[in-house]
């Protein structure tokens, strides 16, 4: 009994630092409607920022309090600076570019904060008043978590009687229903959303600097927090204060015990509510149906045209300097661009329901995991030959694909990328804490190609091939009945209901091509590696393929494939010669966001139809 | 052609409609007006599938519709316009008709044969029948309102609809552009024997193309018959701004 | 936008041309590492190979021969690191690859080595895979592995009058392989002990309170733990305010290492038993003047990874110099049983596995002047903690 109780403080304490992270980001999608990724970083820099006022204010009560107070504010003005100079540009954008932009930021931030403060974790020191414990039931339970435990309802209600007793709250409540409205009103809506950012930045800054007399500032804080922060708001409902309130104490409450009773699957447990509470309530415990905002917005809304006679031999002459390319490329530049390759078929997947379908999949690595994973044990356990192999890496996908996209084509918008993330987060935990089948995180290795396709030809060539025709088959299929009718789902499904389609089933069908085809792209690059590794579904590798369609352009078909080329440039050359690739990759993500919104194809052919542009 | 029985739907205890029963002849134009919440859209809703009634039979073509979604209903010969002009913004006037005569004949599965290339012929008759031939390559969704709801008219009508179901069609548009694409969906049904019902706040529209008007208030239908039977109904006066002057007098409604 | 489209595109096709680089001159030794992802521990251990690589090359090279480190941040992923290992061999030509920090990293690239018959030194991860399910003879491993430090741990612990034991460790391969290899040891050396519980935390996101909580609910006599950096200092404050540790023994490593200890500063936990680098207080001549030379050019102190990064670049350069040639076969044939004097002590490295004797501190916490410190510690050398040759055979009989 003291065990079960103990237990639930645990969980009610935890569940403030989660609510004050997971409000403030709840805050800003609800009226800015920007998925702020760098919402983990302003975080992480309210607990760095934190450390450095206590340990320059005097020890004591008032010194950290008075510290905790400070960084919170000063977090809270970064994240209105970062409206200012940022973000305020891209409002006009589709909403996935200012979810770019922030992730921008976030590696900017990651390197900055390595500057300023350091590798090493920094522990701050507590006052001695919230070092103790107090008895409850025979259990030592910290002083500091019952003063936690305040918090939560504190801000929540300070919160509510902010939102609903202040002419400024009232404004931003009728912000998150109605955008243009208030405009309409004649408020200005940038400064509104300056202050929002000040007020969910603050909270995050707060949520980050709470954490210090727990934890030590360390660099991994970032995005270690945000996967829960946007797991908190999304069961929660997005927008909603007391819904991410509730979602946090559900969460926290069940890791609390689910630790005691099942200590390996305290990973997956988190998105597994959120997957159960998505499936049963799509728009999370206490959310709206929110007005269908769509992927691309008006950018979308370009006429796409297939290719002339000229891009086709443009087309035929790339594969064949492509295919020829061993003749001159050493070693390494071959692995390079097989790796390129495979990768823009993944991409080329990825497109193909983000562009025509208008599915965000945030987790889009899951579908790319399981075949690899599904090449590696078939090579591995059954023995069987590298072509049969790869041949059950779009059926392993593509059924998981069946079963996630039925759910899937029932959401919209950012619960349907987050109901993504959580299969990809829950495939992920799988392929790591399931060793006896996976290998764990060291993976599963020895996934050599069989002996007839080892030589530098014959295996480029193989790879070449798949690639080229996933992608080719992308590219028939959007220009094909079914891409037209994927896209009369999205541009107005109630045309496409009202000509006899089902806007559901395409799109689920979509789905489950996509992921087919990643599916593939994963079994290939299990091949190209030599090995399937848990990273192959991480959440860093979905966001790489989202960074690929976008850099390239959602809205151009050629957009992944020179996405691909210039990720892949950045990233991995980058970090070859500087070991602040980070931040040369975050500014240079976050120029070409502000440079050219419809990514680098899309860019240039506004520039090649209006030279003025 | 069209058949309704007894149709009736509620929200959360208010009586959207009730006991709405009509019929509609084959190739016979009518209009289906009333008030400001007079219960036109959740009627309509319901005859188009997107509303299941809650008691009530819609018989289309001889079938059973009643409770079946748009896609099922569109496959019983029935075309729809929409209030705000539904068309496929990213693709051209052209693949907009395509698009409508690819999912009438369920060959929207094709993952090859290019989409642009099938029912070439087809579209651009359509698209001359409206008078958007012209424009058949520009993207709708650089197209003016008006011809949107041109564009729209030819996609209701490619699946060789023997019904079009029209949700206010001259909504958003300009007065004199109203009557023009009213005359022209009036003609192209009567040349093919298409019933149109249409809704409608427009009374100029609705006196000059119907042949028959319902009259809905509170959800119920309290007039029918010819345009000048209906305008001269006193009930329809009281509703109509509780005037005794004829219907239509003015541009009543909106 | 031009320029920075072209410059991309320059990138690309800088990236896909290769270096015609010669052979004669120096000896290029390649260096990964995850100076990112794990800076506050790679670092320290580049500042250490950097200077050792200074001594070697003001000392005259090795058989005349300058050594020129091309050095890169192995992205801290299998596939990533993968992909650089084949760079430095592929394209930049390295006669030898050493480095890496994580196991499942180490692991990948030890597996690659073998694949493209190219040297791999694997200087910090633990794992046993790396010379023993995995091992291939073109792969060595310096630093002890986690059955190396379980055992010399299990010694300790062994000597303690307790027998229930709880274990928590982050769920990924290192705690599980320690958490393995401990209970092993433990259980052999003393058959009675009982294992009444585990936790197994995911890396880096210990939710201290509750865990602390569970282990409580176990009612250990004593407890294991390999949970390390961020989620040890949240371990140690848990467990501390929670009474957890209150009578407990706790037996734990890596956590006498500066680069996790020194985090904790005045609450490092006083009285665990630790392995650990009490680089204060160690006093052979020779780790004197390394200490000397380390302080004097970073105007800071040693952490282990300086320490072994800078013994590794030692030993690779005696090897270099044993086989007296760049010769793959030859430098493998000469690290076989190389025996070379390092800075911790004679060091060996075993032909049979190619595990080096590398060995290490074993001591208990206690906080001096405000900083935790390792006391009451004794160097313990690996080559007394293998297991015996045969299963060694038996463990490496499929490989490579």
């Amino acid at each position: 009994m003291d065990f079960i109780v103990v237990q639930f403080l645990n969980g009610v304490a935890s569940a403030s630092s989660l609510f004050l992270v997971a409000s403030g980001l709840t805050v800003i999608f609800g009226v800015t409607r920007v998925v702020n990724f760098a919402h983990g970083s302003f975080y992480m820099l309210g607990a760095y920022m934190a450390y450095t006022l206590t340990s320059q204010l005097p020890r004591g009560s008032l010194g950290f309090w008075g510290g905790v107070i400070g960084a919170a504010l000063v977090i809270g003005l970064v994240g209105a600076l970062l409206e200012f100079v940022l973000l305020r540009r891209l409002y006009r954008a589709p909403e996935l570019f200012q979810l770019l932009a922030t992730f921008g930021v976030v590696l900017v931030v990651q390197d900055l904060t390595l500057w300023t403060w350091g590798p090493e974790d920094l522990l701050a020191s507590r006052p001695l008043s919230l070092r103790g414990a107090v008895d409850v039931m025979g259990r030592s339970v910290p002083v500091y978590d019952l003063v936690l435990i305040a918090v939560g309802p504190v801000v929540l209600a300070a919160l509510h009687l902010l939102f609903h007793k202040t002419r400024w709250g009232t404004l931003v409540r009728a912000a998150t229903q109605d955008r243009e409205m208030v405009e309409a009103l004649g408020v200005e809506q940038s400064r509104l959303f300056t202050a929002v950012f000040f007020l969910g930045s603050l909270l995050a800054g707060l949520g980050g600097a709470l954490q210090l007399p727990r934890e030590a500032a360390s660099l991994n804080m970032d995005l270690a927090q945000i996967t829960e922060a946007f797991v908190v708001v999304v069961v929660g409902g997005m927008g909603s204060i007391l819904g991410a309130y509730l979602a946090a104490l559900l969460i926290a409450i069940l890791q609390a015990f689910g630790i005691a009773i099942f200590p390996k699957i305290t990973l997956v447990l988190m998105f597994l509510v959120m997957a159960v509470v998505l499936a049963v309530r799509p728009y999370g415990l206490l959310g709206r149906p929110q007005a269908v905002a769509r992927v691309g917005g008006s950018s979308l809304a370009v006429a796409l045209r297939p290719a002339g006679s000229w891009s086709k031999t443009a087309a035929a002459v790339v594969v064949a300097v492509l295919a020829l390319s061993p003749l001159v490329l050493g070693d390494y530049s071959m692995t390079v661009l097989t790796e390129v390759t495979i990768l823009a078929l993944f991409a080329a997947s990825l497109h193909f329901l983000m562009g025509p379908g208008g599915v965000v999949s945030f987790g889009h690595a899951a579908y790319f995991g399981v075949g690899s994973y599904a090449v590696a044990m078939a090579i591995k356990y059954s023995g069987l030959p590298m072509l049969v192999a790869v041949v059950g890496s779009p059926v392993a996908a593509g059924m998981l694909g069946v079963a996630v996209g039925w759910f899937c084509v029932r959401l919209s918008g950012v619960y349907l990328a987050m109901l993504t993330l959580a299969v990809a987060q829950i495939v992920w935990s799988t392929a790591i804490q399931w060793d006896g089948l996976t290998g764990g995180d060291n993976g599963l290795l020895g996934i050599w190609p069989d002996d007839w396709a080892r030589g530098r030809w014959v295996f480029y060539l193989v790879i070449l091939t798949i690639s080229a025709g996933g992608i080719l088959l992308l590219r028939r299929a959007i220009f094909a009945p079914f891409g037209y009718a994927l896209r009369a789902a999205r541009d107005a499904p109630l045309r496409a209901e009202a000509s006899g389609i089902n806007p559901g089933i395409v799109q689920w069908a979509a789905f489950v091509l996509s992921s087919a085809l990643a599916g593939v792209a994963g079994g290939l690059f299990a091949l190209a590696k030599g090995g399937v590794f848990p990273t192959y579904v991480a959440i860093g590798r979905s966001i790489d393929a989202l960074l690929m369609v976008l850099l390239g352009g959602v809205a151009t078909v050629t957009g992944p494939l020179v996405g691909t080329a210039v990720f892949v440039a950045l990233q991995d050359e980058l970090s070859r010669f500087t070991n602040v690739w980070r931040f040369i990759l975050g500014c240079v993500i976050i120029l070409m966001v502000l440079a050219f919104p419809e990514g680098v194809v899309g860019f240039a052919a506004r520039w090649r139809r209006d030279p003025d542009a | 052609m069209l058949e309704v029985e007894g149709l009736a739907k509620s929200f959360g205890g208010v009586r959207a409609v009730q006991g709405v029963t009509f019929s509609v002849a084959a190739g016979e134009i009518v209009a289906l007006i009333g008030p400001n919440g007079a219960g036109k859209s959740t009627c309509f809703n319901m005859l188009n599938g997107q509303l299941r009634p809650d008691s009530g039979r819609i018989v289309i073509s001889g079938r059973n519709s009643t409770g079946l979604p748009p896609r099922k209903v569109a496959r019983l010969a029935v075309g729809r316009t929409f209030q705000v002009a539904q068309t496929y913004g990213s693709m051209t006037v052209r693949e907009n008709v395509q698009m409508a005569l690819i999912a009438h004949r369920r060959e929207f599965f094709g993952l090859w044969r290019r989409a642009s290339d099938l029912h070439v012929e087809e579209a651009m008759a359509l698209l001359d029948r409206v008078g958007m031939a012209e424009q058949a390559d520009r993207s709708c969704g650089v197209l003016a309102y008006g011809d949107a709801k041109r564009v729209e008219l030819a996609v209701a009508l490619a699946g060789g609809p023997k019904l079009l179901l029209m949700d206010e069609p001259t909504a958003g548009m300009a007065p004199a552009e109203r009557t023009a694409l009213m005359a022209l969906a009036a003609s192209l049904a009567r040349a093919q024997g298409i019933a149109i019902l249409f809704t409608e706040h427009d009374m100029d529209v609705v006196f000059t193309h119907a042949e028959r008007v319902l009259v809905l208030d509170r959800g119920r239908i309290i007039a029918q018959g010819t345009p000048e039977t209906v305008r001269a109904d006193p009930a329809v006066r009281a509703v109509y701004l509780g005037s005794t002057a004829p219907v239509g007098a003015s541009h009543a409604g909106s | 936008m031009k320029i920075i489209t072209a410059a991309l595109a320059g990138a690309t096709v800088a990236a896909l041309t290769v270096p015609a680089s010669a052979q004669q001159g120096p000896i290029r030794i390649g260096e990964m590492n995850s100076y990112t992802a794990a800076a506050a521990f790679t670092v320290p251990y580049r500042n250490g190979w950097q200077m050792a690589i200074e001594e070697i090359n003001a000392a005259g090279g090795v058989m005349g021969r300058k050594i020129e480190v091309v050095s890169r941040d192995d992205t801290a992923t299998p596939e990533g690191a993968v992909r650089v290992a084949g760079e430095l061999a592929e394209s930049e030509k390295v006669s030898l690859i050493t480095g890496t920090f994580l196991s499942n990293v180490g692991v990948a690239v030890t597996d690659y080595a073998a694949r493209a018959k190219v040297l791999f030194i694997a200087a910090e991860p633990l794992t046993n895979a790396i010379v023993w399910e995995k091992g291939s003879r073109y792969v060595f491993r310096l630093r002890p592995s986690s059955f190396m430090q379980s055992a010399m741990l299990a010694d300790e612990a062994a000597k303690l009058p307790v027998k229930r034991w709880a274990t928590i460790a982050p769920n990924f391969e290192y705690g599980t392989a320690f958490v393995a290899d401990f209970k092993k040891a433990l259980t052999a050396r003393k058959p009675d002990v009982e294992w009444v519980g585990e936790q197994w935390p995911a890396n880096q996101k210990l939710e201290a309170g509750p865990t602390v909580e569970a282990l409580i609910q176990m009612k250990p006599e004593a407890i294991f733990n390999a949970e390390y950096a961020a989620d040890l200092a949240k371990f140690v404050r848990e467990g501390t305010t929670r009474n957890l540790f209150k009578g407990k023994p706790v037996v734990s490593v890596l956590s006498g290492e500066p680069e996790y200890l020194d985090p904790l500063k005045d609450e490092a936990p006083e009285g665990w038993i630790v392995t650990g680098y009490p680089w204060q207080s160690v006093d052979t001549p020779v780790h004197k003047a390394f200490l000397a030379a380390y302080q004097g050019k970073y105007k800071d102190y040693p952490r282990l990874g300086s320490l072994v990064g800078y013994v590794t670049m030692k030993i690779i350069a005696a090897g270099i110099a044993k086989a007296g040639s760049t010769d793959t076969d030859k430098m493998i044939a000469a690290f076989e049983g190389l025996s070379i004097d390092t800075t911790m002590g004679p060091i060996q490295i075993r032909a049979i596995d190619h595990q080096s004797t590398m060995g290490a501190w074993v001591g208990k916490l206690a906080v001096k002047d405000g900083k935790g410190v390792m006391v009451d510690w004794k160097y313990l050398d690996g080559k007394d903690y293998q297991p015996s040759d045969d299963e060694v055979r038996k463990m490496r009989a499929s490989n490579r």
